[in-house]
């Protein structure tokens, strides 16, 4: 700070009060309605807690309608889609990342350029020629069609591409000396070197894999794949009657609960890895 | 591009190292993307047995209807107002941050947080507070005397998706001010000072130029975002309406294309859109290239 204005520093509090209280706003509530039991909450929103918090949990945990598989099985989709996203998204990544830097062949710009596309080719744009091949694979319903189509990355091999060119030289020339060949080189330098990239990359492909709604949507019509997401959006898309909202924000926060924690709980690692994907 | 200045000398192994990912790139990507544009030019017979070559029927005729238009127009307006709301909120949060030194780590975690919620999930927080029924808000506006009803009402249906959609993307704007702002160096600002220039001068005339690069980047992010990653929030909460008042471009596609099965006039809007991220993709890459230079 450059020099000492009161009532700006006190502005400065407030701005930043008011904001965490609007961001919170929405969860506060959600958490509160949480707490309560359904006839309460169809009388009017609390704004303190009750004392329905365990049973809301059991409720949803055990919640299993006609059209909806049990919540805890959308839980483990959920986690297994996120997971195999995550990691096979870095691996496919770091694998082309390091054959565009450390080798040179036919066709490297063609590839990269291949790999640059996908940049521009979110989901939401291509949405029934995909689902056609994932269908023609015989993919549908499976954990397959649901991670497979969207773990090409060219955020994720930029990132790595970019932490390459940083790696000094000497290493490589100096790995190649001691007579270690391309994969040696890999598995015993660069990899334990990106360490902390490929941390960073885990939570935001993580998430990335977790809050998938659309894709999901198109190719599972069987309950047993139904995802975290979906089920959501099926408990509060009821019209006709009047929403169970006790069960609906438990699930909703119970849904926003392990990437929430995962960002709050490793901030560092999150916005480095944000702020470097992106950039 | 450049590689490195030393390299292995492998004909193989690159090509091994490539193939999962260009594998899936051209089976998921390239081959369905190159789909939707052969079938914007076709029309198929309503068994799907045979298909016949249209030319530019579906463009023009989308161009003609007004329905398709009217989502244009509210595409347009939706992704000025979230990515307006958001920008001015997150870089006001931002600024702040920056000047509140000790407290910044703790204000900075109850901000980004939200960066992890999905948008189903975030249109459902907001559903319940903007409820006809019992939500708080819509409680609070009955008290000013604003009847409240997105389910009814087109125009408060905007607003409602415009909200939901904005109120998550502040935490990932947030995060790239401070880290511009972080990137600014202490010694301008305190020239700045030294010449006489309050702080609300040095930011309007110091601080927010030296920004423009983030500002640009976060630009593009942001329409991006509303144009595509907020069909979560909209098949959660309004699924369009009502009466089509919050039927956004992306939203539209997946409608004619999956529900009502109109795969032309689908395809021909799904290129439209592919166009537009190829364009907002390279003015992008474009400016970056340039900031890379000086």
């Amino acid at each position: 700070m450059v020099e000492n204005r009161p009532f700006l520093n006190i502005l400065t509090h407030l701005v930043l009060i008011a904001g965490v209280v609007v961001i919170a706003f929405p969860v506060y509530v959600a958490v509160i309605a949480m707490t309560h039991s359904q006839t309460t909450l169809s009388l009017a929103a609390p704004l303190l807690p009750g004392g329905e918090l365990v049973a809301n949990i059991v409720a949803v945990w055990n919640f299993d309608p006609p059209g909806l598989p049990p919540f805890w099985l959308m839980v483990l989709n959920s986690t297994v889609m996120a997971l195999i996203i995550m990691a096979s998204k870095i691996v496919i990544s770091i694998l082309s990342a390091y054959a565009i830097v450390y080798f040179r062949f036919p066709f490297r710009m063609l590839s990269f350029w291949l790999i640059f596309i996908t940049l521009m080719l979110p989901v939401e744009v291509r949405i029934i020629p995909t689902y056609e091949v994932v269908a023609n694979l015989g993919m549908l319903n499976s954990y397959w069609g649901l991670t497979v189509p969207l773990i090409a990355s060219a955020t994720a091999t930029f990132l790595f591409r970019q932490f390459f060119m940083t790696v000094p030289d000497e290493l490589m020339e100096a790995a190649r000396v001691d007579g270690a060949g391309p994969i040696r080189f890999f598995r015993d330098i660069l990899l334990p070197l990106s360490r902390t990239n490929i941390a960073a990359l885990c939570i935001i492909l993580f998430i990335y894999g977790w809050v998938q709604y659309l894709w999901p949507l198109l190719v599972t019509t069987r309950e047993e794949h139904f995802t975290l997401m979906m089920g959501l959006r099926q408990m509060a898309g009821v019209r006709e009657i009047e929403p169970q909202w006790n069960i609906i924000m438990t699930a909703v926060v119970l849904a926003m609960l392990p990437p929430v924690l995962i960002v709050v709980g490793m901030q560092k690692l999150f916005v480095k890895g944000l702020v470097e994907t992106e950039k | 591009m450049e590689s490195k200045r030393t390299i292995f000398q492998s004909k193989v192994l690159p090509y091994f190292l490539l193939a999962p990912q260009l594998v899936v790139t051209l089976i998921f990507f390239i081959w369905p993307a190159s789909q939707a544009v052969r079938s914007s030019f076709e029309r198929a017979d309503p068994f799907g047995l045979s298909t016949q070559f249209v030319g530019l029927t579906h463009y023009l005729r989308l161009l003609q209807d007004p329905l398709y238009l009217a989502s244009v127009g509210r595409t347009a307006l939706f992704a000025v107002a979230v990515t307006a709301i958001v920008m001015v909120v997150a870089l006001t949060l931002a600024v702040a941050v920056s000047r509140a030194v000790r407290t910044a780590q703790a204000y900075t975690t109850l901000l980004v947080w939200p960066y992890a919620v999905s948008p189903v999930v975030a249109g459902i927080l907001w559903w319940f507070l903007f409820n006809s029924a019992t939500g708080i808000l819509v409680y609070m506006l009955r008290y000013v005397g604003i009847g409240w009803n997105h389910n009814l009402n087109p125009t408060q249906a905007m607003i409602f998706i415009i909200v939901a959609a904005a109120w998550k993307q502040i935490s990932y704007n947030f995060l790239f001010f401070v880290a511009g702002l972080q990137s600014i160096p202490n010694s301008l600002i305190e020239a700045a000072a030294i010449d006489g220039a309050g702080p609300f001068k040095r930011f309007r005339t110091i601080v927010f130029p030296l920004l423009s690069p983030t500002t640009f980047f976060l630009f593009i992010i942001n329409v991006n975002y509303v144009m595509f990653d907020t069909f979560g929030i909209i098949a959660a909460t309004t699924s369009g309406g009502p009466n089509q008042a919050t039927n956004i471009l992306v939203y539209k596609v997946y409608q004619d294309g999956f529900v009502g099965l109109n795969l032309g006039a689908s395809s021909a809007q799904s290129v439209i859109l592919m166009v537009f991220v190829i364009l907002l993709t390279f003015v992008q890459f474009r400016f970056v290239e340039r900031q890379v230079q000086y």
